[in-house]
Protein backbone atom coordinates (compact mmCIF):
# COMPACT_ATOMS: atom_id res chain seq x y z
CA UNK A 1 0.00 0.00 0.00
CA UNK A 2 1.36 3.29 -0.70
CA UNK A 3 2.37 5.07 2.34
CA UNK A 4 -0.10 7.72 2.19
CA UNK A 5 -2.98 5.16 2.84
CA UNK A 6 -1.46 3.61 6.12
CA UNK A 7 -1.78 4.14 9.39
CA UNK A 8 0.12 4.22 12.82
CA UNK A 9 0.26 1.73 15.82
CA UNK A 10 0.98 3.96 18.59
CA UNK A 11 -0.39 2.00 21.39
CA UNK A 12 -1.59 -1.25 22.31
CA UNK A 13 -3.35 -3.12 25.50
CA UNK A 14 -5.70 -4.77 27.18
CA UNK A 15 -7.38 -6.06 30.29
CA UNK A 16 -6.31 -9.88 30.63
CA UNK A 17 -8.67 -12.17 29.73
CA UNK A 18 -10.88 -14.43 32.36
CA UNK A 19 -13.57 -14.51 34.28
CA UNK A 20 -13.24 -11.76 36.74
CA UNK A 21 -17.24 -10.90 37.42
CA UNK A 22 -17.02 -6.80 36.54
CA UNK A 23 -18.44 -4.60 34.41
CA UNK A 24 -17.18 -4.69 30.67
CA UNK A 25 -16.40 -0.62 30.99
CA UNK A 26 -13.75 -1.19 33.62
CA UNK A 27 -11.90 -4.25 31.85
CA UNK A 28 -12.15 -1.55 28.62
CA UNK A 29 -11.12 1.43 30.66
CA UNK A 30 -7.81 -0.74 31.85
CA UNK A 31 -7.00 -1.32 28.46
CA UNK A 32 -7.34 2.09 27.27
CA UNK A 33 -5.35 3.15 29.48
CA UNK A 34 -2.73 0.92 28.91
CA UNK A 35 -3.31 1.79 25.32
CA UNK A 36 -2.75 5.35 25.62
CA UNK A 37 0.50 4.96 27.68
CA UNK A 38 1.87 2.70 25.75
CA UNK A 39 1.25 5.55 22.96
CA UNK A 40 3.12 7.96 25.25
CA UNK A 41 -0.56 10.34 24.17
CA UNK A 42 -2.67 12.08 26.79
CA UNK A 43 -6.66 11.02 26.51
CA UNK A 44 -7.51 14.67 26.33
CA UNK A 45 -5.80 14.66 23.17
CA UNK A 46 -7.41 11.75 21.19
CA UNK A 47 -9.75 13.55 18.88
CA UNK A 48 -11.92 10.11 18.12
CA UNK A 49 -13.40 7.47 20.50
CA UNK A 50 -14.42 4.34 18.04
CA UNK A 51 -15.92 1.21 20.24
CA UNK A 52 -16.95 -2.15 19.73
CA UNK A 53 -20.13 -2.93 20.91
CA UNK A 54 -20.89 -6.12 23.50
CA UNK A 55 -24.94 -7.21 23.00
CA UNK A 56 -24.72 -8.70 26.89
CA UNK A 57 -24.18 -5.90 28.68
CA UNK A 58 -27.46 -3.35 28.59
CA UNK A 59 -27.54 -0.14 26.46
CA UNK A 60 -24.02 1.17 28.02
CA UNK A 61 -22.69 -1.95 25.50
CA UNK A 62 -24.76 -0.53 22.82
CA UNK A 63 -23.31 2.55 22.47
CA UNK A 64 -19.79 1.50 23.83
CA UNK A 65 -17.67 4.46 22.11
CA UNK A 66 -19.42 6.95 24.13
CA UNK A 67 -19.34 4.72 27.44
CA UNK A 68 -15.40 4.51 27.13
CA UNK A 69 -15.37 8.05 26.44
CA UNK A 70 -17.35 8.50 29.29
CA UNK A 71 -15.73 6.94 31.54
CA UNK A 72 -12.63 8.30 30.78
CA UNK A 73 -13.48 11.34 31.18
CA UNK A 74 -15.34 13.43 28.62
CA UNK A 75 -13.33 15.92 26.16
CA UNK A 76 -15.43 16.48 23.04
CA UNK A 77 -13.58 13.71 20.86
CA UNK A 78 -15.48 12.41 17.89
CA UNK A 79 -17.28 9.15 18.41
CA UNK A 80 -18.85 5.92 16.80
CA UNK A 81 -19.66 2.94 18.11
CA UNK A 82 -19.56 -0.25 15.47
CA UNK A 83 -21.22 -3.73 15.94
CA UNK A 84 -20.80 -6.37 13.73
CA UNK A 85 -20.39 -9.76 15.97
CA UNK A 86 -16.86 -11.04 16.28
CA UNK A 87 -15.89 -8.66 13.73
CA UNK A 88 -16.44 -5.45 16.15
CA UNK A 89 -13.42 -4.87 16.48
CA UNK A 90 -11.98 -4.29 13.11
CA UNK A 91 -14.99 -2.35 11.99
CA UNK A 92 -14.52 0.32 14.89
CA UNK A 93 -11.03 0.10 13.58
CA UNK A 94 -11.56 0.23 9.88
CA UNK A 95 -14.25 3.41 10.94
CA UNK A 96 -11.00 5.14 12.93
CA UNK A 97 -8.15 4.53 10.32
CA UNK A 98 -11.25 5.81 7.50
CA UNK A 99 -11.15 8.95 9.75
CA UNK A 100 -7.63 9.38 10.09
CA UNK A 101 -7.04 8.36 6.15
CA UNK A 102 -9.88 11.49 5.19
CA UNK A 103 -7.88 14.07 7.14
CA UNK A 104 -11.15 14.19 9.82
CA UNK A 105 -8.62 13.44 12.78
CA UNK A 106 -4.72 12.81 13.55
CA UNK A 107 -5.16 10.22 16.19
CA UNK A 108 -8.01 8.15 17.37
CA UNK A 109 -8.73 5.19 20.30
CA UNK A 110 -10.21 1.96 19.80
CA UNK A 111 -11.62 -0.33 22.78
CA UNK A 112 -13.35 -3.60 22.64
CA UNK A 113 -14.66 -4.82 25.82
CA UNK A 114 -17.09 -7.73 27.22
CA UNK A 115 -18.61 -9.72 29.59
CA UNK A 116 -19.71 -13.21 28.70
CA UNK A 117 -21.96 -15.54 30.56
CA UNK A 118 -20.21 -19.11 30.67
CA UNK A 119 -21.81 -21.40 28.72
CA UNK A 120 -23.46 -21.59 24.89
CA UNK A 121 -23.65 -18.13 23.61
CA UNK A 122 -27.20 -17.89 23.39
CA UNK A 123 -29.65 -15.64 21.39
CA UNK A 124 -31.55 -12.32 22.16
CA UNK A 125 -34.52 -12.73 24.60
CA UNK A 126 -38.28 -13.02 23.24
CA UNK A 127 -40.31 -14.79 20.71
CA UNK A 128 -38.27 -13.61 17.53
CA UNK A 129 -40.18 -15.65 14.86
CA UNK A 130 -38.51 -13.74 12.50
CA UNK A 131 -35.26 -13.92 14.23
CA UNK A 132 -32.63 -16.60 12.08
CA UNK A 133 -30.49 -16.35 15.13
CA UNK A 134 -33.34 -16.93 17.60
CA UNK A 135 -34.77 -19.72 15.30
CA UNK A 136 -31.66 -21.59 14.81
CA UNK A 137 -31.64 -22.53 18.56
CA UNK A 138 -35.23 -22.94 18.25
CA UNK A 139 -35.52 -25.58 15.68
CA UNK A 140 -32.19 -27.14 15.22
CA UNK A 141 -30.81 -26.57 18.91
CA UNK A 142 -27.91 -25.16 16.35
CA UNK A 143 -25.44 -23.78 19.02
CA UNK A 144 -22.19 -22.16 17.73
CA UNK A 145 -20.49 -25.68 18.47
CA UNK A 146 -23.31 -27.34 16.43
CA UNK A 147 -21.93 -25.56 12.80
CA UNK A 148 -18.12 -25.72 14.37
CA UNK A 149 -19.13 -29.52 14.16
CA UNK A 150 -20.29 -30.19 11.33
CA UNK A 151 -17.13 -28.30 9.40
CA UNK A 152 -14.72 -30.81 11.63
CA UNK A 153 -17.05 -33.59 10.11
CA UNK A 154 -16.10 -32.87 7.06
CA UNK A 155 -13.01 -31.90 7.46
CA UNK A 156 -12.23 -35.48 8.22
CA UNK A 157 -13.93 -37.21 5.65
CA UNK A 158 -12.59 -34.36 2.99
CA UNK A 159 -9.32 -34.64 3.85
CA UNK A 160 -8.60 -37.37 6.60
CA UNK A 161 -7.83 -35.34 9.16
CA UNK A 162 -8.11 -36.94 12.60
CA UNK A 163 -9.36 -36.09 16.23
CA UNK A 164 -5.57 -36.24 16.83
CA UNK A 165 -4.99 -33.40 14.27
CA UNK A 166 -7.70 -31.24 16.03
CA UNK A 167 -5.84 -32.12 19.73
CA UNK A 168 -2.45 -31.21 18.16
CA UNK A 169 -3.52 -27.66 17.35
CA UNK A 170 -4.98 -27.55 21.13
CA UNK A 171 -1.69 -28.51 22.05
CA UNK A 172 -0.05 -26.15 20.09
CA UNK A 173 -1.72 -22.93 21.51
CA UNK A 174 -1.86 -24.15 24.94
CA UNK A 175 1.79 -23.96 24.74
CA UNK A 176 2.12 -20.88 23.03
CA UNK A 177 -0.71 -19.08 25.57
CA UNK A 178 1.50 -20.07 28.60
CA UNK A 179 3.59 -17.51 27.95
CA UNK A 180 1.43 -14.90 27.68
CA UNK A 181 0.68 -12.82 30.74
CA UNK A 182 -2.78 -12.01 29.25
CA UNK A 183 -4.19 -15.13 28.29
CA UNK A 184 -6.88 -16.54 30.24
CA UNK A 185 -5.17 -20.41 29.99
CA UNK A 186 -1.41 -20.89 30.85
CA UNK A 187 -1.45 -24.35 31.74
CA UNK A 188 -0.22 -26.36 28.31
CA UNK A 189 -2.68 -29.11 27.61
CA UNK A 190 -1.41 -32.57 25.73
CA UNK A 191 -3.41 -33.95 23.34
CA UNK A 192 -4.14 -36.97 26.02
CA UNK A 193 -6.23 -34.11 27.40
CA UNK A 194 -8.25 -33.34 24.79
CA UNK A 195 -8.57 -36.83 23.58
CA UNK A 196 -10.13 -37.69 27.17
CA UNK A 197 -12.40 -34.19 27.44
CA UNK A 198 -16.20 -34.68 27.14
CA UNK A 199 -17.85 -34.68 23.50
CA UNK A 200 -19.85 -31.15 23.06
CA UNK A 201 -20.50 -31.52 19.22
CA UNK A 202 -18.60 -34.45 17.84
CA UNK A 203 -15.65 -34.87 16.67
CA UNK A 204 -15.11 -32.24 18.75
CA UNK A 205 -14.54 -32.20 22.44
CA UNK A 206 -14.74 -29.55 24.97
CA UNK A 207 -10.67 -29.03 24.92
CA UNK A 208 -11.54 -28.30 21.07
CA UNK A 209 -13.75 -25.68 21.48
CA UNK A 210 -13.10 -22.13 22.82
CA UNK A 211 -13.98 -21.05 25.91
CA UNK A 212 -16.45 -17.21 26.63
CA UNK A 213 -13.94 -15.21 28.41
CA UNK A 214 -14.44 -11.05 30.01
CA UNK A 215 -11.84 -9.31 28.59
CA UNK A 216 -10.22 -6.15 26.58
CA UNK A 217 -8.38 -4.93 24.04
CA UNK A 218 -7.44 -1.02 22.79
CA UNK A 219 -5.22 0.13 20.20
CA UNK A 220 -4.20 4.31 19.60
CA UNK A 221 -4.11 4.43 15.68
CA UNK A 222 -2.99 8.22 14.31
CA UNK A 223 -1.57 9.40 10.70
CA UNK A 224 1.73 8.74 9.69
CA UNK A 225 2.68 12.27 10.54
CA UNK A 226 1.17 12.35 13.57
CA UNK A 227 3.20 9.30 14.73
CA UNK A 228 6.45 11.28 13.72
CA UNK A 229 5.73 14.78 14.83
CA UNK A 230 5.07 12.66 18.38
CA UNK A 231 8.79 10.77 18.41
CA UNK A 232 7.53 7.22 16.79
CA UNK A 233 10.02 7.26 14.20
CA UNK A 234 9.43 3.96 13.16
CA UNK A 235 5.95 3.06 14.12
CA UNK A 236 3.88 -0.47 13.64
CA UNK A 237 1.52 0.55 10.71
CA UNK A 238 -1.55 -1.40 9.00
CA UNK A 239 -1.23 -1.37 5.44
CA UNK A 240 -3.95 -3.56 4.78
CA UNK A 241 -7.48 -3.96 6.26
CA UNK A 242 -10.52 -6.00 4.97
CA UNK A 243 -14.24 -5.76 6.17
CA UNK A 244 -15.78 -7.59 3.28
CA UNK A 245 -19.18 -9.25 2.88
CA UNK A 246 -19.38 -12.79 0.92
CA UNK A 247 -19.93 -12.74 -2.21
CA UNK A 248 -22.88 -14.90 -3.91
CA UNK A 249 -23.27 -17.71 -4.14
CA UNK A 250 -21.63 -18.64 -0.66
CA UNK A 251 -21.56 -22.45 -1.11
CA UNK A 252 -20.62 -22.84 2.32
CA UNK A 253 -22.93 -22.97 5.12
CA UNK A 254 -22.90 -20.54 7.81
CA UNK A 255 -23.60 -19.50 10.85
CA UNK A 256 -26.47 -18.69 11.28
CA UNK A 257 -27.73 -19.54 8.47
CA UNK A 258 -30.67 -22.53 7.75
CA UNK A 259 -29.67 -22.68 3.90
CA UNK A 260 -26.23 -22.14 1.71
CA UNK A 261 -26.85 -19.82 -1.37
CA UNK A 262 -28.08 -22.06 -4.33
CA UNK A 263 -25.43 -22.22 -7.17
CA UNK A 264 -28.23 -22.83 -9.77
CA UNK A 265 -27.64 -20.02 -12.35
CA UNK A 266 -24.10 -19.61 -12.60
CA UNK A 267 -21.80 -21.01 -15.44
CA UNK A 268 -19.44 -22.54 -12.47
CA UNK A 269 -19.96 -23.91 -9.33
CA UNK A 270 -18.11 -21.28 -6.91
CA UNK A 271 -15.17 -22.30 -5.70
CA UNK A 272 -14.62 -20.42 -2.42
CA UNK A 273 -16.26 -19.36 0.46
CA UNK A 274 -16.96 -16.20 2.45
CA UNK A 275 -13.88 -17.30 4.48
CA UNK A 276 -11.48 -17.56 1.13
CA UNK A 277 -12.80 -14.28 0.43
CA UNK A 278 -11.84 -11.79 3.31
CA UNK A 279 -8.24 -11.48 3.12
CA UNK A 280 -7.36 -10.72 -0.78
CA UNK A 281 -8.64 -7.22 -0.33
CA UNK A 282 -6.10 -6.92 3.00
CA UNK A 283 -3.76 -8.43 0.68
CA UNK A 284 -4.14 -6.29 -2.29
CA UNK A 285 -4.20 -3.24 -0.15
CA UNK A 286 -0.94 -4.03 1.56
CA UNK A 287 0.82 -4.96 -1.36
CA UNK A 288 1.47 -8.36 0.25
CA UNK A 289 0.55 -11.92 0.02
CA UNK A 290 0.74 -15.24 1.90
CA UNK A 291 4.12 -16.16 1.15
CA UNK A 292 5.45 -12.76 2.69
CA UNK A 293 3.58 -13.17 6.58
CA UNK A 294 5.60 -13.95 9.16
CA UNK A 295 3.09 -14.96 11.70
CA UNK A 296 -0.92 -15.01 11.51
CA UNK A 297 -3.35 -14.53 14.38
CA UNK A 298 -6.44 -16.98 13.26
CA UNK A 299 -9.72 -16.99 14.59
CA UNK A 300 -9.82 -20.61 16.56
CA UNK A 301 -13.10 -20.71 17.25
CA UNK A 302 -12.45 -24.30 17.53
CA UNK A 303 -9.21 -26.13 16.98
CA UNK A 304 -10.89 -27.74 13.38
CA UNK A 305 -11.52 -24.09 12.19
CA UNK A 306 -7.87 -23.07 12.95
CA UNK A 307 -6.76 -25.39 10.36
CA UNK A 308 -9.09 -24.79 7.61
CA UNK A 309 -8.17 -20.78 8.23
CA UNK A 310 -4.30 -22.13 6.74
CA UNK A 311 -6.36 -22.66 3.57
CA UNK A 312 -8.98 -19.95 3.56
CA UNK A 313 -5.87 -17.74 4.33
CA UNK A 314 -3.65 -18.70 1.54
CA UNK A 315 -0.96 -20.39 3.88
CA UNK A 316 -1.03 -23.96 1.74
CA UNK A 317 -3.81 -25.56 -0.78
CA UNK A 318 -6.89 -27.46 0.66
CA UNK A 319 -6.34 -30.36 2.19
CA UNK A 320 -2.94 -29.62 3.30
CA UNK A 321 -3.60 -27.77 6.64
CA UNK A 322 -2.43 -30.88 8.68
CA UNK A 323 0.64 -31.40 7.11
CA UNK A 324 1.55 -27.56 7.91
CA UNK A 325 0.21 -28.64 11.37
CA UNK A 326 1.84 -31.69 12.03
CA UNK A 327 5.58 -30.36 10.38
CA UNK A 328 5.40 -27.65 13.58
CA UNK A 329 5.01 -25.01 10.71
CA UNK A 330 2.39 -23.09 12.09
CA UNK A 331 4.43 -23.29 15.75
CA UNK A 332 6.38 -20.55 17.01
CA UNK A 333 9.48 -21.21 15.66
CA UNK A 334 8.29 -22.94 12.62
CA UNK A 335 8.04 -21.48 9.36
CA UNK A 336 4.61 -19.50 9.80
CA UNK A 337 3.43 -19.76 13.43
CA UNK A 338 -0.10 -19.49 13.82
CA UNK A 339 -1.56 -17.85 16.90
CA UNK A 340 1.45 -17.12 18.85
CA UNK A 341 -0.58 -15.22 21.11
CA UNK A 342 -2.49 -18.73 22.48
CA UNK A 343 -5.57 -17.83 20.07
CA UNK A 344 -8.51 -17.96 21.24
CA UNK A 345 -7.64 -21.82 22.64
CA UNK A 346 -6.00 -19.84 25.30
CA UNK A 347 -7.94 -16.64 25.81
CA UNK A 348 -11.78 -17.92 25.05
CA UNK A 349 -13.79 -15.40 23.16
CA UNK A 350 -14.71 -11.27 24.28
CA UNK A 351 -16.40 -10.95 21.24
CA UNK A 352 -15.91 -7.17 20.88
CA UNK A 353 -12.66 -7.21 21.86
CA UNK A 354 -10.81 -10.21 20.24
CA UNK A 355 -10.70 -8.54 17.03
CA UNK A 356 -8.49 -5.60 18.48
CA UNK A 357 -6.63 -8.09 20.25
CA UNK A 358 -5.56 -10.00 17.58
CA UNK A 359 -4.26 -6.95 16.20
CA UNK A 360 -2.41 -5.99 19.91
CA UNK A 361 -0.58 -9.36 18.98
CA UNK A 362 0.66 -8.28 15.63
CA UNK A 363 1.99 -5.08 17.02
CA UNK A 364 3.56 -6.37 19.92
CA UNK A 365 5.58 -9.13 17.75
CA UNK A 366 6.06 -7.06 15.07
CA UNK A 367 7.81 -4.13 17.70
CA UNK A 368 9.79 -7.82 19.07
CA UNK A 369 8.24 -7.29 22.26
CA UNK A 370 6.05 -10.60 22.68
CA UNK A 371 8.96 -11.78 25.09
CA UNK A 372 8.66 -15.66 25.29
CA UNK A 373 6.47 -15.97 22.57
CA UNK A 374 8.36 -14.19 20.21
CA UNK A 375 8.67 -14.82 16.44
CA UNK A 376 11.80 -14.49 15.76
CA UNK A 377 12.23 -11.67 12.91
CA UNK A 378 8.10 -11.36 12.93
CA UNK A 379 7.92 -8.03 10.39
CA UNK A 380 4.65 -8.84 8.79
CA UNK A 381 1.76 -10.41 10.42
CA UNK A 382 -2.06 -10.88 9.82
CA UNK A 383 -5.20 -11.39 11.53
CA UNK A 384 -8.53 -13.01 10.63
CA UNK A 385 -11.82 -13.18 11.63
CA UNK A 386 -15.48 -13.76 10.61
CA UNK A 387 -18.38 -11.67 12.34
CA UNK A 388 -21.88 -13.05 12.27
CA UNK A 389 -24.28 -13.10 9.68
CA UNK A 390 -21.30 -11.88 6.85
CA UNK A 391 -18.68 -9.24 8.64
CA UNK A 392 -15.14 -9.83 7.45
CA UNK A 393 -12.35 -8.51 8.96
CA UNK A 394 -8.56 -9.37 8.84
CA UNK A 395 -5.98 -6.75 9.34
CA UNK A 396 -2.18 -6.29 8.00
CA UNK A 397 0.36 -4.92 10.32
CA UNK A 398 3.90 -4.52 9.39
CA UNK A 399 6.80 -2.30 10.43
CA UNK B 1 -55.56 -37.68 24.78
CA UNK B 2 -54.27 -37.02 21.50
CA UNK B 3 -51.80 -34.18 21.03
CA UNK B 4 -52.79 -31.99 17.70
CA UNK B 5 -49.82 -31.91 15.33
CA UNK B 6 -49.22 -28.69 14.13
CA UNK B 7 -45.29 -26.95 12.78
CA UNK B 8 -43.23 -25.60 14.75
CA UNK B 9 -42.73 -22.86 12.46
CA UNK B 10 -45.33 -21.46 9.99
CA UNK B 11 -44.84 -21.66 6.35
CA UNK B 12 -41.27 -23.62 5.85
CA UNK B 13 -42.34 -27.29 5.12
CA UNK B 14 -45.73 -29.12 3.92
CA UNK B 15 -47.88 -31.55 6.89
CA UNK B 16 -48.10 -33.87 3.73
CA UNK B 17 -47.50 -36.75 6.81
CA UNK B 18 -46.67 -39.15 3.70
CA UNK B 19 -44.23 -37.01 1.73
CA UNK B 20 -43.52 -33.49 3.66
CA UNK B 21 -41.32 -31.38 1.51
CA UNK B 22 -39.49 -27.81 2.38
CA UNK B 23 -41.10 -24.95 0.91
CA UNK B 24 -38.26 -22.52 -0.83
CA UNK B 25 -38.53 -20.07 -3.34
CA UNK B 26 -37.33 -19.88 -6.58
CA UNK B 27 -36.14 -17.20 -8.20
CA UNK B 28 -38.28 -16.26 -11.91
CA UNK B 29 -35.35 -14.61 -13.43
CA UNK B 30 -32.21 -16.27 -12.20
CA UNK B 31 -33.42 -19.61 -11.37
CA UNK B 32 -31.78 -19.44 -7.91
CA UNK B 33 -33.61 -21.64 -4.94
CA UNK B 34 -33.72 -19.54 -1.45
CA UNK B 35 -34.69 -21.45 1.87
CA UNK B 36 -36.61 -20.37 4.30
CA UNK B 37 -38.63 -18.40 2.10
CA UNK B 38 -38.64 -14.98 4.29
CA UNK B 39 -35.99 -15.37 6.65
CA UNK B 40 -32.69 -14.09 6.30
CA UNK B 41 -32.02 -15.46 2.18
CA UNK B 42 -29.69 -14.06 0.45
CA UNK B 43 -30.50 -12.35 -2.88
CA UNK B 44 -29.00 -12.64 -6.20
CA UNK B 45 -27.30 -9.65 -6.73
CA UNK B 46 -27.23 -10.14 -10.75
CA UNK B 47 -31.28 -9.91 -9.87
CA UNK B 48 -31.73 -8.66 -6.68
CA UNK B 49 -35.69 -7.62 -7.45
CA UNK B 50 -36.73 -10.58 -9.25
CA UNK B 51 -39.80 -12.35 -8.12
CA UNK B 52 -39.82 -15.24 -6.44
CA UNK B 53 -42.30 -18.41 -6.58
CA UNK B 54 -43.08 -20.67 -4.15
CA UNK B 55 -41.50 -23.94 -4.63
CA UNK B 56 -41.17 -27.52 -3.12
CA UNK B 57 -37.21 -28.33 -2.71
CA UNK B 58 -35.69 -31.58 -3.38
CA UNK B 59 -37.12 -34.12 -0.96
CA UNK B 60 -34.08 -36.18 -0.86
CA UNK B 61 -30.28 -35.01 -0.89
CA UNK B 62 -27.30 -36.47 0.24
CA UNK B 63 -25.60 -35.61 3.65
CA UNK B 64 -22.59 -33.25 3.05
CA UNK B 65 -21.48 -32.88 6.78
CA UNK B 66 -22.98 -34.17 10.84
CA UNK B 67 -22.46 -33.70 14.34
CA UNK B 68 -24.56 -34.83 17.62
CA UNK B 69 -24.53 -32.48 20.37
CA UNK B 70 -23.88 -33.85 23.90
CA UNK B 71 -24.77 -30.33 25.75
CA UNK B 72 -27.81 -29.31 26.89
CA UNK B 73 -28.31 -25.94 24.34
CA UNK B 74 -29.61 -22.82 25.74
CA UNK B 75 -33.43 -21.98 25.30
CA UNK B 76 -35.60 -21.41 23.30
CA UNK B 77 -34.46 -25.10 22.21
CA UNK B 78 -36.78 -27.33 24.25
CA UNK B 79 -35.05 -29.99 25.61
CA UNK B 80 -36.10 -33.42 26.60
CA UNK B 81 -35.90 -33.63 30.03
CA UNK B 82 -33.66 -35.87 30.80
CA UNK B 83 -31.98 -34.29 28.17
CA UNK B 84 -31.02 -36.14 25.19
CA UNK B 85 -28.16 -35.68 22.37
CA UNK B 86 -29.46 -34.49 19.27
CA UNK B 87 -27.89 -34.78 15.51
CA UNK B 88 -28.07 -32.05 13.18
CA UNK B 89 -27.33 -32.71 9.86
CA UNK B 90 -25.89 -30.42 6.77
CA UNK B 91 -27.69 -32.14 3.68
CA UNK B 92 -26.79 -31.18 -0.17
CA UNK B 93 -29.73 -30.83 -2.27
CA UNK B 94 -28.05 -32.06 -6.23
CA UNK B 95 -31.59 -30.11 -8.16
CA UNK B 96 -31.00 -26.95 -5.85
CA UNK B 97 -27.26 -26.77 -5.75
CA UNK B 98 -27.43 -26.02 -2.40
CA UNK B 99 -27.11 -27.02 1.70
CA UNK B 100 -29.80 -27.70 4.02
CA UNK B 101 -29.84 -27.79 7.55
CA UNK B 102 -31.96 -30.60 9.60
CA UNK B 103 -32.50 -32.60 12.88
CA UNK B 104 -31.83 -36.21 12.52
CA UNK B 105 -35.45 -38.37 12.12
CA UNK B 106 -36.02 -39.39 15.80
CA UNK B 107 -35.15 -42.41 16.32
CA UNK B 108 -32.24 -42.86 13.82
CA UNK B 109 -29.06 -44.09 14.90
CA UNK B 110 -26.23 -40.87 14.44
CA UNK B 111 -23.78 -43.89 14.19
CA UNK B 112 -24.90 -44.98 10.67
CA UNK B 113 -24.27 -41.29 9.28
CA UNK B 114 -21.52 -40.99 6.72
CA UNK B 115 -20.91 -38.50 4.55
CA UNK B 116 -22.45 -38.85 1.08
CA UNK B 117 -25.13 -41.12 2.12
CA UNK B 118 -28.66 -40.41 0.61
CA UNK B 119 -31.29 -38.76 3.05
CA UNK B 120 -34.99 -38.00 2.68
CA UNK B 121 -37.10 -35.12 4.18
CA UNK B 122 -39.71 -36.84 7.24
CA UNK B 123 -41.61 -34.82 9.66
CA UNK B 124 -41.07 -35.45 13.82
CA UNK B 125 -41.86 -33.82 16.74
CA UNK B 126 -39.70 -31.09 18.31
CA UNK B 127 -41.39 -30.51 21.46
CA UNK B 128 -44.92 -30.94 22.67
CA UNK B 129 -47.71 -29.05 25.63
CA UNK B 130 -51.17 -29.93 26.75
CA UNK B 131 -52.50 -29.75 23.29
CA UNK B 132 -49.95 -29.81 20.23
CA UNK B 133 -47.37 -31.38 19.24
CA UNK B 134 -44.83 -29.13 17.53
CA UNK B 135 -43.26 -30.67 14.57
CA UNK B 136 -40.20 -29.95 12.73
CA UNK B 137 -38.93 -31.41 9.33
CA UNK B 138 -36.29 -34.50 9.66
CA UNK B 139 -34.03 -36.29 7.65
CA UNK B 140 -34.27 -39.63 7.35
CA UNK B 141 -31.34 -41.96 5.91
CA UNK B 142 -32.64 -43.69 3.32
CA UNK B 143 -32.67 -47.90 3.43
Amino acid sequence: MSSDRQVAVLGVGMHPWGKWGRNFVEYGIVAARAALADAGVDWRDIQFVSGADTMRNGYPGYVSGATFAQALGWQGAQVASSYAACASGVTALATARAQILAGFCDVALVVGADTTPKGFLAPNAGERGDDPDWLRFRLLGATNPTYFGLYARRRMDLYGATSDDFAMVKAKNSKHGAANPNARYRDVVDIDAVRTSPIVADPLRLLDICATSDGAAAIVVSSMEYARAHGHASPARIVGLSTVTPSYPNPVIELPNFATDSAVGFDAAPTTGFKDSITPHAYEEAGVGPGDLDLAEVYDLSTALELDWYEHIGLCDPGEAEKLLRAGDTAIGGRIPVNASGGLASFGEAVPAQAIAQVCELTWQVRGEAGDRQVDGAKVGLSVNQGLFGHGSAVIVTK
Amino acid sequence: MTRTRVPAVDGWFTMDEAAPALIGARGVDSGSYFFPKAVATSANPAAPFEEREDVALSRRGRVWSYTTNHYKPPAPYVAADPFEPYTVLAVELEQEQMIVLGPLATGADPEQLRVGMEVELVLGPLYSDDDHEYVVWQWAPVA
